[in-house]
């Protein structure tokens, strides 16, 4: 099982909590985390990456274990302590606009 | 007993206020997904009670979300734009090709008879439609593929289709307006498309005539004569009396025909409403001097509408789709400015006040007349 630490405004629209336990088939990767979002809240399919394309929102960023991994590939293994649910996956809203 | 139900979109939020038919005392209910951009919010005809709203940021993009209970609680609907085909490219703002990207919802047009129908007016400008309360929504790719859509170029605020039309006695027939293309008119429910600007003049593209490129802000018709057609182009107002196959001006002695909305009055089809701004450079109104101007005689002639509205130091806009009328015995206007206030009339424009001051910046007004 993962953990999964969604920003507010996502949060508000899936109506759950700070943090949501998803599992996940196969191994850990940024791909595997956002499909399992989206199938179980389908209303945030399009808010964190688009639809066709799959890449990253502009304004949102991806953390594990401290580490910003945005611009990792979406299938590069994520670290074993999110992996193994000892650490959440943060996906931010990041701080722009003015 | 009557009442009226005004559904704001703001900057930070949507704002739903509601008074009865006397409209003195309002109550206040929002804010509605705190935080988001609601572009637009509009209630359906055939059901008072089925709302759709635009909601949109930077970071998560666009959403659509539905009511079934006039706003009491949401649901989010689909939110999947999708182009049909390829979608090719249109003008970027120094003439090179730029590709179709869709980017938010603008304007949501529920069916004047089935609630679960739906058009959502976007940018990049196309129209979509769902006929399932907005849980799939279709292109009706007739627009952008009839010829000139290489042509079209995004407006300062973007390339958005920001006004539906639906012909309340031709269902065949819908009218749209694009930033800054043009008018256009389906006769055939949405399959193929014709500009309609002929007529129209803007100096500042390189055929003042062209069949497309104009800045339309808005345009606007009486239920009772969908032939009839009003337009608050980016200079200039319009109108049209053979449903947009020509356009002449009625500006008449208006201080500025620059201005984003129109209106028409719900039981008068020849009275039409407007607010000048001072130019396309300095958007607020001349002379620091919030008023709506009222043309009793379908343009030309105005009178300016101050009774109540800020007279000195009053910098705000009114942006193209934050007015609208009720259809009370005595027809109440409605407008939301850029600093948050909203007023209300409710005697046709002779007097004025604000419902609300301090909200955030106002995108959206629609009213609901309720029985």
């Amino acid at each position: 099982m993962i953990q999964v630490m969604l920003p507010q405004h996502l949060r508000n629209l899936a109506k759950v909590g700070g943090v949501v336990t998803l599992e996940i088939k196969g191994p850990a990767t940024q791909r595997a985390v956002l499909d399992a979002i989206e199938a179980s809240y389908p209303m945030l399919g399009g808010t964190i990456r688009d639809r066709a394309t799959q890449k990253r929102r502009a304004f949102v960023r991806f953390f594990a274990c401290g580490v910003d991994v945005s611009l990792e590939s979406p299938d590069a293994p994520l670290p074993d302590a999110v992996a193994q649910g000892r650490e959440p996956f943060l996906i931010v809203g990041a701080i722009a606009g003015g | 007993m009557s009442g009226v139900r005004v559904l704001v979109g703001t900057r930070k939020g949507a704002f739903i206020l509601s008074s009865d038919g006397r409209r003195r005392q309002w109550k206040v209910d929002g804010p509605h997904f705190g935080g988001w951009e609601i572009y637009h919010l509009k209630g359906s005809l055939a059901d008072p009670d089925s709302l759709y709203a635009s909601q949109c940021s930077g970071w998560f993009g666009q959403l659509i979300q539905r009511s079934k209970d006039a706003g009491r609680t949401w649901e989010p609907a689909g939110n999947d734009f999708k182009y049909d085909g390829i979608p090719g490219s249109h003008q970027w703002y120094d003439g090179t090709p730029h590709p179709w990207e869709f980017k938010r919802v603008w304007h949501l047009e529920p069916s004047l008879t089935d609630p679960e129908t739906v058009y959502a007016g976007v940018e990049d400008a196309a129209l979509f439609r769902s006929t399932d309360g907005g849980g799939t929504w279709a292109e009706l790719s007739g627009l952008r593929g009839h010829g000139s859509g290489p042509r079209w170029q995004p407006g300062a605020g973007g390339m958005c289709l920001h006004t539906i039309l639906l012909d309340p006695i031709d269902p065949g027939r819908i009218f749209i307006a694009i930033s800054a293309a043009g008018a256009f008119r389906s006769d055939d429910a949405g399959k193929t498309w014709k500009p309609i600007n002929r007529g129209l003049r803007s100096e500042h593209i390189p055929d003042p005539n062209a069949e497309v490129g104009h800045c339309v802000h808005r345009i606007a018709m009486h239920r009772s004569r969908p032939n009839v057609l009003f337009m608050q182009k980016h200079w200039d107002v319009m109108r049209s009396d053979d449903a947009g196959d020509s356009w002449r001006e009625v500006s008449g002695n208006l201080p500025s025909d620059f201005g984003f909305p129109i209106e028409v009055h719900a039981h008068e089809p020849e009275t039409i409403y407007v607010v000048p701004i001072k130019s396309d450079s300095e958007h607020y109104p001349p002379d620091g001097k919030l008023r709506v101007y009222r043309s009793r005689q379908g343009g030309n002639e105005w009178e300016a509408l101050g009774n109540g509205l800020p007279q000195r130091d009053c910098f705000v806009n009114v942006l193209r789709d934050a007015m609208a009328v009720d259809s009370l015995d005595s027809c109440g206007v409605y407008f939301g400015t850029t600093g948050g206030q909203v007023y209300a009339s409710a005697d046709s424009g002779d007097s004025w006040e604000p419902i609300v001051r301090d909200l955030p910046a106002v995108l959206s007004v629609e009213v609901q007349t309720l029985s």
